[in-house]
This record gives structure tokens, C-alpha cells and sequence, in this order.
């Protein structure tokens, strides 16, 4: 009964899709106020509907009813209740459904908050929201109904796939999926500000929080997919430049670049035209994001299982969207009016060379992407594309990009002078000297390149901070006076310093990780050591374990130096009887400086173990600084000059770039 | 700094950051793909030594050796008409068995056999990576339902 209330409110939801995604569209074109005026309601009725789907579809996990196909596949009685509910989402179908609730709630929220925007431009926003809920609500229920029953009832279910039942797994989806969805805002807006044909600051103003708000959750879940590879594989990676990471991580490239040139949309009234062509191509990776690896293009190590009925649903669905956005782009975009002038360098001048090398990043990693299918496609031959190719195209690019990331900020808009810019990172450059010194030190020597690269997260690092505290002036006048400056900072300084920062130390500890990891495979009896990197790992003894669902053997590994005890570890293998499946557990202990990382395998049955121990140095860092940069997305959120739904009324009227002048007499920098 | 110089300069940026890109990609594209062969494939025409090969097949039934420490590990990977002896020294993944799927990437020796520097087994037991069905399907022996890829996960 609850199951086909979900699949009602669902068909339900489609109808409301349908008439909030034509009415208001014609009323914008006609001039009807009374038509545009239905997409509010249309809007929050979409969300409550989906809503109701959603819980009736948690419910049926929840009670474990075990009629639905969707469950008997993805739950099993035995499961923690956590996984039960995470399970929803666990799989095709329920992920589908949470990729619908998030849309309706970020086009609900235009509809509750969106009273300033332009009625017009508010209707047809609302009405490409619902477009592209028409063509999920469809796909969802034609391919992928997650309410279908099956007769008779199996006694028990399947289980979820245990490599899914972590923690870290069980919100990387929503999270990732807030990301992706998150885009759809900005392609809205653009799609609107394109059939509209007028795109001023006040647009700007609308689409920086939005994309702020999903690059901030892209970043989270990535980092949080990421720090679940890396410690539930086993693998002692925590990348891999897999196709499904690939898809994930195309859209917070141009995401990124999207975030900063909308500033200068809202800023500069300039490089409108490439902003919406950014919004439009980032909401189309996010799309192949969610569909690409599902619909079985491309084998991937973690793929779900792939069903080929789907994929061609998927692709026309693609191509609609993303055929149709370019095609309205091509014949638009002439209309949008060219914006203000700026030299070279500058800060509108910065954000060019930032978009140009964010979107130089983003095209190399589509063609290793991608390159196989086409190749595959074109003479049959089957090839993969490695980490080796990204090593060597992607790294290359991010050289130049960090680099110029600390001068950006710096620049004031319209003209900058480069010397002023460099005479004010001396401190930066000391910085660099500092981080490479420090590096050749405890390494004695190290790879060249990697000295130089941490050289040059150094100079990031500083800069960023440079810029900021020039800006409150620390150390210059009394301390109070700088916390009140601190104070008075819009909040998007904050936002933009952590942020910087935080790629700086994320990418120390991707040099650290990629450069310095160590790694050793032993077998060990009871009672036998190891020693990897200084510290010396003794095998205590193997226990079994039962967990709820499960059963383990669980390592004892003391880990000393100098024999001082640091930690003890324990890693698992685990088997999940139900899907006969064994899985990883690895047994890690952080410093802060580097992680210890150790993985059990498989006895000899003479009483001895494998066991594989990794030194990962700096690996703490990658997620450190991840977590900077999503805190400097909600510091920036919080600024009240962006706060959703409340874009400043009077920069709406007209779109007159703000004049600039800093405290101190330093342009106002980071927004 | 009127319009068009500035729409030159964009241009110039964007030809200078993009041919790099691309200069890049050239370079990578032709040193850093690993083709995959099946077995069959494998001996008919064997690749030259320093090329990355992705050898993907099933463990052939009772040809897993592993040393005395447990560490190395010999077996046979085959797609039911070939098969070719691979070895591999580390943790084998979890999902690891004989009569199971397997993608193993290294290099063919000099010997004839393939030296594996990974070896993936997929997540899911039910599904079977699709290089090996296809390798399988081009050796003839493929059965639909074998492998149960279409069934398990999917409705």
C-alpha cells in the first residue's frame, strides 16, 4: 500500500512537472502574470510530492517489506538500521529518486525565496527546473520504478552490496548529488537569462550563492567518495582516476571556474556570455556524472551493475539537453550585451587565466575519460587510459594554475601592476623557500620536482594568508584593530582565504601521498615484525569476529618506534555471508603528518598472515584541506551580500559595477 | 584596451593554455594506454614487451599457486580456448577465485608469460567485467547467464 502511494505521488509529480514547465513558460512569453504566477505552487507541490515518494520508498526499507523488488535486491533483515535507511539510495532506483527530491528542493527554495527576481525571469527558471524534472521523473519511472513488487515474496533480501554499508559511503551520494543538482540552479538561470535574452548583475547575484552552495557540496562529497577509497579498498590509494571519479570531478573543475567568473559577471558586468556557456556545459557534466558510468558506457572499478535498456534512454535524455542548451547558446548568446573593459592583468584578467586553465583541466580529463569509448567506437580496439595519463596532462596544468592562484587575489579589477602585486608576495616567495627547504630536509634529497612542487604549495599557502591579513592589517596596527577589520571583512574574504589555503594544503598532501608513499608486503607469524618508514609493526595475533551481519578476522599490529608503542591497529577482513562477499577493512592510524596504514590478506594456513603496510605520508592533509575549502564555501554562503533568496534590491536595478576601494587603500580584494 | 584588443588577447591565452593542453595529451596518449588483449588474442599476436597490456579473462579452475610466503602468486587466465600463466607478487583482491572474472595489467615477458603489476576483480560478484564477456563471446564460449551480469543487481 505505502509503495504504491510512492509510485503515486511520483506520477503525481511528473503531472505538476509537466504544468510547471509549460504554463509559466508561455505566460513569460505571452506577458500573463496570472500563467507565470502558477509555477510557485506548482514548485512546492512538485517538492511535498516527491517528498512523500521518497518517504514511502524509506519506509518500505525501514520495515524491511520485503514484496518490493527494490528492497529484496539492496536490504536484508540483518542490516544495522543505518544501512537500511542509507540503503534507499544505495542503489539505480532509490539514487534516482534522491536526484528528483534534491532538484524539487532546490527549485522549491527559488519558489519560496525567489520574491525579488524579475517575475519573468523567476517563471521561466522555475520552468527549465521543471523541464529537467520531466525528463528524471520519466527516466525514473519508464526504466527505473523503485515501487515495483514481486510475487511471491522472497523470506529475506539480498543485502546491500557490503562495500556500501560504511559511513563514509552512505552520505557520499547525497552529498554528491546536492553537487550535481546543485548545477542544475546556474543552467537554469541560464537557460532563462539566454531565452530571456538579458543577463545584468542582478542574474549574477542570483547564480554565484547557488553555485557556491554546489561546488561546496560537490567538493565535500568527492572528498568524502575519496577518503572512502582510500581506506575501504584497501588499496592504500585514495585516487584513482577512475572513470566514476572522473565524472564526479569534471563538473567541480568547471565548476570552480564557473564560481569565479560569475564574480565577474556580478562585479564587472563582463564575460557574460562565457559564464552562461560555462553554466550550461557544467550542469551537462553533472549530468553524464550521474548517468555515464550507470548506463554502462564505461567500465569502471566501481560501477554498479549496468543494464543497456537504460543507456538509451539516457543518451537521448543527454542529448536533448545538452543539443538543446548548445543550440539555444549558439543562437542566443549573440543577444546578451558584451560587458566592461579591462586589461590584461587584472583581476578580470586573472579569472580569464583561471577559467582558461580550470577548463584546459577539465578537457584532458574528458578525453582520457572518454578516449577508450571513442576509440572503441571508431576501430573496435579496446584500450584504457591509466593514472599515467593524467600524471602527465592534468598535473602539468596545475603547475601554472597554482602559481598564478596566489597573484589573483592580489590584482585589483580593471588594471592591475604586476610588481605591486610581486612586491607584495615577498613574503610568499620566502614561503616556498621555506616549504622546499623543509621537504629537502626531512627527505634528504627527494625527487627534484616534488622539492619544487612543495615549494610552490608553500608559496600558495602564504599568499593566501598575505592577502588577507594585509587586509586587517595584522601585525601593522594594534591586534584589536585588526580583529575589528577581521570583523567588518565581508565574510567572502574569509570564504576565498580559507578556500585558497585549503587547495594549498589539500595539494601538499597529494604531492606528499603520490610522492613519498611506501609500501611492503610481508608474511608475518605471530609475534614477527615488520619495519616500514622508522616504525616497526609487530603482528599480535588474529582473532575471529562476528558482526551483525558479518565475520572477521581482526589483526592485532602494535605499531612502535624507537620502542615506544604509537598505536595499535587492527585490521579486518570481513565476509558477508549473504552476498558471499568478502570485504577490507583497513586498520589506520593518523599523525597528522602521515597515516599508517595496514591490511590484512589471506593466512597460509601454516599460522602466518599477509600483511601489507603503507606509509602514506601527508595523506591527513588531502582531507584537512578539503574540508577548508568546503568551510570556505559556507563562510562565503554566509556573507550577507549573498545570502539565498536575497540578492541586494538595489544593484538589481541597474547593473552598475561597484566602484572598488579596500581598506588601506588597497583595491578591495576576494569576493 | 579597447574590445578587440582584448577579445586578441583572450584568444591568445586561450590558443597558448589549450595547445599546451593538447601538446600534452599528444604526448600522454601515446606512451600511457594499456590495450586490452585476451588470452587468444595474446598468442596470436604477441605485443611488444614494454607495452601496457590489460590481459583480462577467467582464473582458470586449479591453476592457482601461491609461494611458500604467500606473497606471490602464479595462475592461468583464460578465455576458455587459451590460457597464459600470469604472476603476481601483493594482496590479491578480496573478490579473488578461481573461475572468476579477472582484469590483470602489466607486461608479457620474454618467456610467453604476462607480468602483472595489478589485478582487479570487480566489487560485485555478480557482475563480470565487460572486456572479459566480449573476450569470452569472441572465443565462442559465452553463455548467456553465465556470468549473471544482467540479473542480480538490475530487475
Amino acid at each position: 500500500m505505502i509503495a504504491e502511494l510512492g509510485h503515486f505521488a511520483l506520477i503525481l509529480a511528473l503531472l505538476t512537472a509537466v504544468i510547471q514547465g509549460s504554463l509559466p513558460m508561455l505566460g513569460a512569453a505571452r506577458g500573463r502574470a496570472d500563467w507565470m504566477a502558477v509555477a510557485q505552487p506548482a514548485a512546492i507541490l512538485q517538492v511535498v510530492l516527491v517528498a512523500l515518494s521518497f518517504a514511502a520508498l524509506t519506509y518500505v526499507y525501514v520495515v524491511s517489506d520485503f514484496t518490493v523488488i527494490n528492497v529484496v535486491e539492496n536490504s536484508h533483515s540483518a542490516k544495522p538500521m543505518l544501512y537500511k535507511v542509507t540503503g534507499v539510495w544505495g542503489n539505480h532506483e532509490g539514487s534516482m529518486l534522491l536526484w528528483i527530491l534534491i532538484l524539487a528542493l532546490f527549485g522549491s527554495m527559488v519558489a519560496l525565496f525567489g520574491g525579488n527576481l524579475p517575475p519573468s525571469l523567476k517563471a521561466r527558471v522555475l520552468g527549465v527546473q521543471a523541464w529537467i524534472g520531466i525528463g528524471f521523473l520519466l527516466f525514473t519511472l519508464l526504466t527505473s520504478n523503485p515501487f515495483l513488487r514481486v510475487f511471491p515474496a522472497p523470506p529475506d533480501g539480498r543485502d546491500l552490496n557490503p562495500l556500501l554499508q560504511d559511513p563514509g559511503l552512505a552520505f557520499h551520494p547525497p552529498l554528491l548529488y546536492a553537487g550535481y543538482v546543485g548545477f542544475s540552479m546556474a543552467f537554469s538561470f541560464a537557460i532563462a537569462a539566454l531565452i530571456e535574452g538579458k543577463l545584468d548583475a542582478a542574474w549574477a547575484r542570483w547564480v554565484r550563492p547557488w553555485t557556491l552552495l554546489a561546488w561546496a557540496f560537490l567538493t565535500a562529497g568527492i572528498a568524502l567518495g575519496s577518503w572512502w577509497a582510500y581506506y575501504e579498498l584497501g588499496w592504500g590509494g585514495w585516487w584513482f582516476w577512475d572513470p566514476v571519479e572522473n565524472v564526479s570531478f569534471m563538473p567541480w573543475l568547471l565548476g570552480t571556474a564557473l564560481l569565479h567568473s560569475a564574480i565577474v559577471v556580478e562585479k564587472r558586468d563582463a564575460l557574460k556570455v562565457w559564464t552562461v556557456l560555462l553554466a550550461i556545459l557544467t550542469f551537462s557534466l553533472s549530468l553524464m556524472g550521474t548517468f555515464i558510468v550507470r548506463s554502462g558506457l564505461l567500465t569502471s572499478v566501481h560501477a554498479f551493475a549496468t543494464d543497456p535498456e537504460r543507456g538509451f534512454f539516457i543518451l537521448v535524455l543527454l542529448l536533448i539537453t545538452i543539443g538543446g542548451s548548445l543550440l539555444l547558446f549558439a543562437l542566443r548568446a549573440p543577444v546578451l550585451k558584451p560587458g566592461g573593459l579591462f586589461s590584461p592583468i587584472s583581476r578580470e584578467g586573472g579569472m580569464v587565466i583561471n577559467n582558461l586553465f580550470l577548463a584546459a583541466a577539465c578537457a584532458t580529463v574528458f578525453l582520457g575519460t572518454l578516449y577508450p569509448l571513442f576509440l572503441e567506437a571508431v576501430n573496435g580496439s579496446k584500450v584504457s587510459v591509466g593514472p599515467p595519463f593524467f600524471n602527465a596532462t592534468f598535473v602539468p596544468l596545475m603547475v601554472p594554475l597554482i602559481f598564478l592562484m596566489a597573484l589573483g587575489p592580489l590584482m585589483p579589477w580593471k588594471r592591475a601592476d604586476l610588481a605591486g602585486v610581486f612586491s607584495r608576495l615577498k613574503l610568499a616567495g620566502l614561503g616556498a623557500v621555506i616549504a622546499a627547504g623543509i621537504t629537502l630536509y626531512l627527505e634528504q634529497g627527494g625527487p627534484i620536482l616534488a622539492v619544487a612542487a612543495m615549494g610552490l604549495v608553500g608559496w600558495l599557502f602564504v599568499a593566501s594568508l598575505v592577502e588577507w591579513s594585509d587586509r586587517i592589517k595584522l601585525f601593522r596596527a594594534p591586534l584589536g584593530d585588526s580583529w575589528r577589520r577581521a570583523r567588518n571583512l565581508p565574510r567572502s574574504a574569509h570564504g576565498m582565504t580559507l578556500a585558497h589555503a585549503g587547495m594549498a594544503v589539500a595539494a601538499a598532501g597529494m604531492i606528499g601521498a603520490s610522492v613519498w608513499n611506501l609500501e611492503e608486503v610481508r608474511n608475518l607469524q605471530p609475534g614477527e615484525s615488520m619495519e616500514v618508514a622508522g616504525y616497526s609493526y609487530r603482528l599480535d595475533g588474529v582473532e575471529q569476529l562476528e558482526g551483525p551481519n558479518y565475520l572477521a578476522d581482526r589483526a592485532s599490529l602494535t605499531v612502535t618506534r624507537d620502542g615506544e608503542e604509537i598505536a595499535v591497529l587492527t585490521p579486518e577482513k570481513r565476509l558477508y555471508p549473504v552476498q558471499n562477499m568478502p570485504t577490507t577493512e583497513a586498520g589506520i592510524h593518523t599523525t597528522w603528518v602521515s597515516d599508517l596504514y595496514a591490511v590484512i590478506g589471506d593466512s597460509d594456513g601454516r599460522g602466518g598472515w599477509t600483511v601489507r603496510i603503507f606509509h602514506e605520508p601527508l595523506v591527513p592533509w588531502i582531507w584537512l584541506g578539503s574540508l577548508l575549502m568546503v568551510l570556505g564555501g559556507f563562510v562565503s554562503l554566509s556573507d550577507r551580500r549573498l545570502r539565498i533568496g536575497a540578492p541586494n534590491r538595489q544593484a538589481k536595478a541597474k547593473a552598475a559595477p561597484e566602484p572598488e576601494s579596500g581598506p588601506g587603500g588597497h583595491p578591495a580584494a576576494a569576493e | 584596451m579597447t574590445r578587440k584588443h582584448r577579445r586578441l588577447y583572450i584568444l591568445v591565452a586561450a590558443l597558448l593554455v589549450f595547445g599546451g593542453a593538447a601538446a600534452l595529451v599528444l604526448a600522454a596518449l601515446d606512451e600511457n594506454l594499456d590495450h586490452f588483449r585476451s588470452p587468444s588474442q595474446l598468442i596470436a599476436e604477441p605485443p611488444p614487451l614494454d607495452r601496457g597490456i590489460r590481459l583480462g579473462g577467467l582464473v582458470e579452475e586449479g591453476t592457482v599457486q601461491r609461494s611458500e610466503d604467500g606473497l606471490s602468486v602464479v595462475f592461468r587466465v583464460t578465455d576458455l580456448s587459451e590460457s597464459v600463466a600470469v604472476a603476481y607478487t601483493g594482496i590479491l583482491p578480496d573478490l579473488f577465485r578461481e573461475g572468476q572474472g579477472v582484469v590483470t595489467t602489466g607486461n608479457l615477458q620474454s618467456d610467453g608469460t604476462f607480468a602483472a603489476r595489478e589485478v582487479l576483480a570487480k566489487h560485485d560478484e555478480n557482475y563480470m567485467p565487460r572486456e572479459v564477456v566480449d573476450a569470452l563471446k569472441a572465443s565462442g564460449q559465452w553463455h548467456d547467464g553465465e556470468g549473471g551480469h544482467s540479473e542480480g543487481m538490475t530487475q
